[in-house]
């Protein structure tokens, strides 16, 4: 196949100039480096166009395939098929409306979205939030990180050939659901968290329910480990697939779990300590090989810490409201609203102006998602829309190290790398 | 108003102030992030000072503003982190509204790459000698910058051309 022309080759039957620009962005990727043949006798090369249907992407992920036999010479990721425009949108929203669309950046912990969303409103508003609202945000995080994880584990070892496993892991993921419902009254998308506090505080029946999730959680992941440590299949698809420097792994700008599986104890948890990570007791697991199997590790074992976290929030849970009290600030309590004339003129001017941040300030502030750094920067002018608001969202970051990683691997890894990034396309594509 | 500086970034304000004093504007912060305001036009050498001198190896986050001013109209910001020394400051710099343009730092943080791209894909601002200049979330045939504050939130009807759901028969 002449691959000075691949563009002329195919013939796209929509967006043409993008698919275009896209196929020359492959061809001229590192041309530098490699000579191409004009000569292919045997007709093992071919442009392989994965996406963006297709399941083992995890979403609406498209990837355009060089490959020379089964080798990936080299590869391009086109994204974007799922934005929807959040940070245009946020600019005409007052700051507690838009929560509802931070749950569907990153879908599968839309806890960790929430919290991320309410500590850069209050870092920058300079809301005091308190104590015990910290401790049910760090419960809910925590719980939400575990959700992710249990699905990445399911779909990547199912990715890697096991079925059954995946039916296992949404079976923990299912009592996770049922915790949520009965914190906030949602399984999916939960919205709990509330710019000065929480929604509501826990319920008996909740709080039953996390502990027990607590206890018997970590004979569920014993097990899981007890099936895959030593599995002679997985090992092999793992190991020393899709490798990852440390140099390159800082370089590229991975994140989470991708970045610590490369060598570097980044961890926001650690790094900056918000909310009252400073005051629990856990550890950042690092692995050093970077290759799948290290990132399977150490999602694991954040699985673990994540326990170890839970229990402690639960030991020192400290009694007293759930949100400020401060009326230019938060929501009153629904009891307030339904009973009293003042509450109800509170609630509505909450509604309709919102939070107004002083004019000109602005603030960044990260959390630890389960995918890795989640921040938001906030621009405000004074009202109750923020002027510019930007979503550092982890997943597009590890989205760019994997169109890296895979030069170089075999086709057949393909899926299997992409389930150990772990990418959400809601999240990288905004 | 008065800076609390940590000696890191104090460090950082020195050398910057000294070695680029054509380029260096001002210091500020806000909400307890520091922002260091410099000229476009410098921008690589900064950069490579920074993560050279100053161990600035991680690039987070870079993004735009769209002040909707008359002048000055567009801002970069970088995120940048030095995980040695645990700290992390703003860079920022100022490009007008006509061809606003930049030199790009993918050569320097390689994370550069995509993120520069999604500032052209949302404001229009043009990178030079960056290494796959193209849009990244909204396709290439589309001709507007969505996050530029004059750009409708309802979209433009129109503006692009939807893919045939029966694409058998064209």
């Amino acid at each position: 196949m002449d691959t000075k022309h691949i563009k002329d080759q195919v013939d796209p039957k929509f967006f043409k100039e993008h698919q275009e620009k896209l196929y020359q962005a492959l061809e001229d990727k590192h041309t530098t480096i490699e000579k191409m043949d004009d000569e292919d006798p045997l007709g093992t090369k071919m442009i392989l166009n994965m996406g963006p249907q297709h399941p083992a992407t995890h979403g609406v992920l498209r990837l355009i395939l060089q490959l020379n036999g089964e080798l990936i010479e080299k590869a391009k990721l086109d994204i974007g098929y799922l934005h929807r425009g959040v940070e245009k949108i946020a600019e005409n929203k007052t700051y507690q409306e838009f929560m509802p669309y931070t749950d569907r950046m990153d879908y599968l912990s839309p806890y960790s979205n929430n919290v991320a969303l309410c500590t850069a409103v209050e870092k920058i508003a300079n809301v005091e939030v308190p104590e015990r609202a910290h401790y049910i945000r760090m419960i809910g995080c925590e719980l939400a990180r575990i959700s992710s994880h249990l699905l990445w584990l399911g779909t990547m070892v199912m990715d890697a050939g096991a079925v059954s496993f995946f039916i296992w892991t949404f079976r923990e993921r299912e009592k996770l659901y049922d915790i949520f419902d009965n914190i906030g009254g949602h399984r999916f998308t939960i919205s709990h968290a509330r710019i000065g506090g929480v929604a509501n505080d826990l319920t008996d029946d909740a709080m039953a329910m996390i502990k027990d999730f607590v206890n018997e959680f970590p004979q569920e992941l014993k097990d899981f480990h007890g099936l895959l440590d030593r599995n002679r299949i997985f090992f092999d698809r793992n190991r020393e697939v899709g490798v990852l420097s440390p140099e390159r792994a800082l370089e590229i700008g991975a994140t989470g779990p991708t970045l610590r599986a490369s060598g570097y104890a980044y961890d926001l948890r650690d790094f900056e300590p918000y909310a009252r990570y400073d005051e629990v007791d856990f550890e950042v697991p690092t692995r050093l090989e970077g290759d799948n199997l290290a990132r399977y590790y150490v999602r694991m074992e954040e699985m673990h810490e994540s326990i170890r976290i839970i229990r402690q929030c639960l030991d020192k849970l400290p009694k007293g409201p759930v949100r400020t009290d401060n009326a230019k600030q938060a929501y009153p309590s629904k009891d307030e609203v339904y009973y009293s004339m003042e509450g109800m003129i509170h609630d509505f001017m909450m509604t309709d102006t919102g939070i107004c941040p002083p004019e000109g300030e602005e603030a960044y502030h990260a959390v630890e998602g389960p995918k890795g750094e989640l921040g938001y920067y906030i621009q405000s002018d004074g009202t109750g829309h923020p002027w510019r608001l930007k979503i550092n969202s982890p997943s597009f970051k590890n989205l760019q190290a994997l169109e890296d990683l895979l030069d170089g691997e075999m086709v057949a890894d393909t899926v299997v790398i992409i389930g150990g990034v772990d990418p959400v396309m809601g999240e990288a594509d905004k | 108003m008065d800076l609390e500086l940590s000696e890191k970034l104090q460090n950082v304000v020195d050398g910057l102030s000294e070695q680029f004093s054509d380029s260096f504007i001002e210091v500020y912060q806000s909400s307890g992030d520091t922002f260091i305001q410099v000229k476009s036009d410098a921008i690589v050498e900064i950069c490579t000072y920074l993560k050279e001198e100053q161990h600035f190896i991680y690039l987070t986050d870079l993004f735009g503003i769209d002040r909707f001013t008359s002048n000055d109209r567009f801002e970069i910001a970088y995120n940048l982190i030095s995980l040695r020394d645990r700290e992390r400051f703003f860079l920022k710099t100022r490009l007008p509204e006509e061809n606003p343009e930049i030199a790009s730092v993918a050569d320097i943080w390689r994370a550069a790459s995509w993120l520069e791209r999604e500032v052209y894909d949302m404001f229009g601002v043009t990178f030079t000698e960056h290494p796959d200049f193209r849009r990244i979330f909204m396709p290439e045939d589309f001709d507007y910058f969505p996050m530029r504050k004059e750009f409708p939130l309802l979209g433009i009807p129109g503006s692009i051309e939807l893919p045939s759901t029966t694409p058998d028969t064209e």
